[in-house]
């Protein structure tokens, strides 16, 4: 085993300054439901100092501990003491991974999700799935019930999938609509490509109609968020140089995703890449002009909606949206603009939805419990749809509209503004 | 550590979740809120008086000892373990059993978080005025186990004065109710007073009748600015003179200022020596307007630069939050921190602020002072670093001298915050040997084998 002291490790000015006040306590979604300390962002933060400083075992029990954090990063907001107990987490399931590697990781995440191929072939069985009906058929013979609960929930997360990933149908160049204002890229998401694709081609088109020459590259690899919720961050170096290169080529001004998750980790890569010579300044470079899709519609001249979208709407914060990026007054802004639309805020809106990437997963009954809570808010709204630019928040949030049958569609805000926009 | 028919006994009476011993959740439950540690052998978390009723029965049994804690929030360490046994963790009980409207009380269990309980009875338009600065992190049994108080005890009073009766379970597991839903009872001792701010050493507070008022349906809160944190200090006292009693005065120093304004960017002025954060509240309008008029007037007669009243809810809320996150904010300055909650008669908080000052620059560390100005209730928190061994040996004698100046002063050790194990050296000095003797017998009736939170308040 690896010497503590030879690792990858956190410094030890981030946690020196916990002064264990407890504040973190009030805002965090595991420590909601568990209501125990080990539970907590505090309870992390002195278990990660105590194993790094050696008064207790690094053993995998603590890093479990570290995974069962959702990063939702509401401690890391909160903190008057500046300590960030989320990023922690992360980076001792980093240190966990560097004594105990797991193959299956390597595998997983240098192997096929920075590989766009690969993935589209591995998630094809799940489109033929979906396409030949068979959908339709275990819903109708009630099979669904027959699932044990993780299963029929996991089903339940799937959208309606596309038959062909979007990548392999957009462009690599949408001409804007009217005269081109702007050159923008778009880095286009793996899960939005292969599951979510009506949605960022919505994207696409809402900016080619506000002036924008869209720039799609089509052989970016995965943004890195996966690898770096399961202590590879290592892998993730190479995927964004791979990135930032390709946007470079593409001379744009700006780099927009639809994906909350990606958008966070691109604006991450200045500080990833911060101790490479040969890229630090390249990706600082990168990261300042990668936009949300929603904050970047807000610092362009944008076109008013006229078409009416009859619908009351609740909004969802994605954590990497709100606390990852800052941004949550745009989505709500977009959405309010919309003829027709009734906004209406729901309680605990910027709370985690248990998605957490893959808690559901990995972590299924917190997850559902947390999902519970959300679920309920939105629920309490009497909204007909819930808005959420986050694709790991739009499966998690189906899963509870369609555990509790609710009449609630889930929805990316770009999509409902393309509607506004109407067919002309 | 526990054997192993102790630890099934536990898992037989609290189910499986609710017992925890794996080497994280010993580590996790060593500390509250500051830097003091010792490992419990075993965490329970029970749900109802009966499972405390039994787990006490069974600590009783095998003279285990039991510390009671709620969300670990408490800055005296008075629920660190440093016995070891059992950490008795209260925050499943959290449910709020009864909100009386008719005659303005509520029933709690000891776990509920006090500003859920907050929330709660003020959507019927009653209110539960203690508001410690952790009411978010604490619960209502820890707030009432220390006597807590907060920015509003000026007008409102302690927890104490909010607690109408309690159920607690005793050393030996039997289960005593204390105080009825009534405002004025006069049967026997006070047994509620008794087992309120007694931190665990007497019984284990699972439930509690509360009183609650009416909440008031306005507000008015204003940010005043002080060149001299000597005028800020003495502008306390003029404005009590003109017969106003705000709901809070709330004093910063700059350091305090400096910290809050890096960690939240409120636009708070960085070229002042204090500020004081001045509400009034009732249920009319205004009167309360007049009410921070006069303040205002008072405070720019003893030199206030500048007077600014929050606009709406949102500034008001995020001068709150400020305020409330002073004390974390200051682990910026430096790895460690020890908070002090010494109480003055309010005429004397110019002296003690000054004396303060004079403390630190005679040992060569920072002093932030804030605090509730207003009851004479004050925070000098000693800032330093625990692993720098001079710095270390400083910090006992310059607690020592905070503790004596607060005595000369005709105050106390600790106003809201409790004694724990932090300043037990000091209670001797703060009481006499005969009332700690008298209080020492009082523990050994209700805990013949003092097996509750051993080692905490009393001198040994």
């Amino acid at each position: 085993m690896a010497l503590l002291t030879d690792l990858d490790r956190p410094s030890e000015n981030e946690y020196l300054s916990c002064i264990r006040c407890g504040l973190c306590l009030a805002v965090c979604p595991t420590y909601r439901e568990y209501l125990t300390e080990t539970a907590s962002p505090r309870g992390r933060v002195i278990l990660a100092r105590k194993a790094l400083e050696g008064e207790l075992e690094l053993d995998e029990p603590l890093v479990e501990q570290m995974y069962s954090c959702f990063s939702c990063m509401a401690c890391n907001d909160l903190c008057p003491a500046g300590v960030r107990p989320a990023d922690l987490a992360l980076e001792m399931r980093r240190v966990g991974e560097q004594l105990r590697p797991a193959s299956w990781k390597k595998t997983l995440f240098e192997g096929v999700i920075p590989k766009p191929g690969r993935m589209e072939a591995v998630t094809f069985p799940l489109r033929v799935y979906q396409e030949l009906g068979l959908r339709r058929v275990v819903y109708a013979l009630g099979l669904r019930k027959l699932m044990p609960g993780q299963l029929r929930d996991l089903e339940a997360m799937l959208p309606h999938m596309p038959q062909r990933p979007l990548r392999q149908v957009l462009p690599e160049e949408t001409p804007a609509k009217g005269e081109s204002q702007r050159r923008v890229g778009f880095f286009l998401g793996c899960a939005q490509s292969l599951m979510f694709a009506e949605e960022s081609a919505a994207t696409v088109r809402v900016l080619a109609r506000n002036g924008c020459t869209v720039v799609t590259p089509k052989d970016t690899v995965c943004c890195g968020m996966p690898a770096i919720g399961y202590g590879r961050k290592d892998l993730v170096m190479e995927q964004a140089r791979t990135n930032i290169a390709l946007f470079e080529k593409a001379e744009v001004e700006t780099v927009v995703t639809d994906c909350a998750t990606c958008g966070s980790t691109l604006k991450e890569y200045g500080a990833l890449l911060a101790g490479d010579p040969e890229w630090a300044k390249r990706a600082a470079a990168f990261s300042k002009k990668v936009r949300d899709i929603s904050e970047y519609l807000f610092e362009i001249p944008l076109e008013k909606p006229q078409k009416q979208v009859n619908l009351k709407v609740t909004y969802h914060d994605p954590c990497h949206l709100r606390r990852g990026q800052g941004v949550w007054k745009q989505p709500r802004q977009l959405l309010k603009m919309i003829p027709g639309v009734e906004f209406v805020e729901m309680p605990e809106a910027d709370w985690c939805c248990g998605s957490a990437g893959s808690q559901l997963i990995t972590h299924y009954e917190t997850s559902t419990r947390v999902l519970k809570h959300k679920i309920d808010n939105v629920e309490s709204t009497g909204a007909q749809a819930v808005a959420s630019g986050c694709p790991g928040c739009q499966m998690q949030l189906n899963v509870g509209v369609k555990q509790r049958n609710l009449d609630v569609k889930v929805v990316h805000p770009i999509l409902l503004l393309d509607q506004a926009y109407g067919e002309d | 550590m526990l054997d192993k028919e102790t630890l099934d006994s536990l898992v037989s009476i609290v189910g499986k979740d609710g017992v925890l011993d794996s080497p994280q959740d010993l580590v996790a439950y060593s500390y509250v809120g500051t830097f003091a540690e010792h490992r419990p052998d075993v965490i329970v978390l029970p749900r109802t008086t009966e499972e405390v009723s039994r787990v006490l029965v069974l600590a009783a049994q095998k003279c285990i000892p039991v510390v009671t804690r709620g969300m670990g929030s408490g800055l005296a360490a008075a629920s660190v373990p440093f016995s070891g046994g059992i950490s008795l963790v209260m925050t499943r009980m959290n449910h709020i059993l009864e909100i009386d409207e008719a005659n303005s009380i509520v029933h709690v269990e000891a776990g509920v978080v006090t500003a859920d309980l907050q929330a709660e009875v003020e959507k019927r338009g009653l209110f539960y005025p203690p508001d410690p600065s952790s009411i978010r992190h604490s619960t209502i049994g820890g707030n009432i186990a220390c006597n807590a108080g907060g920015p509003r005890c000026l007008k409102y009073g302690v927890t104490g004065d909010y607690v109408l009766g309690l159920t607690v379970v005793l050393a030996d597991g039997r289960v005593l109710h204390t105080g009825r839903k009534v405002i004025k009872d006069v049967v026997g001792y006070d047994m509620t007073a008794l087992f309120t701010g007694s931190e665990g050493t007497l019984g284990v507070v699972t439930e509690a009748l509360l009183k609650l008022v009416a909440k008031p349906r306005f507000t008015r809160t204003a940010l005043v600015d002080f060149p001299s944190l000597a005028n800020a200090s003495r502008t306390v006292n003029a404005i009590l003179a003109t017969g106003t009693v705000p709901a809070t005065m709330e004093l910063m120093d700059e350091t305090a200022i400096a910290c809050i304004e890096e960690a939240m960017h409120l636009g708070l002025p960085l070229d002042v020596e204090a500020i004081l954060l001045i509400e009034t509240d009732g249920a009319d309008e205004e009167t309360v307007v007049r009410e921070i008029e006069t303040a205002a007037t008072a405070a720019r007669e003893c030199g206030a630069r500048q007077v600014k009243v929050a606009k709406d809810e949102a500034e008001r809320t995020a001068l709150w939050k400020a305020r409330r996150s002073v004390s974390p904010s200051l682990a910026r300055k430096a790895p460690n921190k020890l908070g002090e909650d010494i109480t003055v008669p309010r005429s004397a908080i110019p002296e003690a602020v000054k004396r303060i000052k004079a403390i630190s620059a005679e040992f060569g560390l920072p002093i932030v002072v804030f605090g509730h100005a207003g009851d004479g209730n004050l925070h000098p928190n000693i800032l330093f670093d625990k692993r720098n061994p001079e710095q270390w040996a400083r910090i006992e004698p310059m607690v020592g001298k905070l503790f004596s100046m607060a005595l000369e002063l005709g105050g106390t050790l600790s106003g809201e915050h409790g004694v724990g194990m932090l300043k037990r050296p000091y209670m001797v000095q703060a009481l006499g040997a005969d009332s700690i003797e008298i209080q020492k017998r009082i523990k050994s009736v209700l805990d013949p084998f003092n097996i509750l939170n051993p080692g905490k308040v009393y001198p040994d």
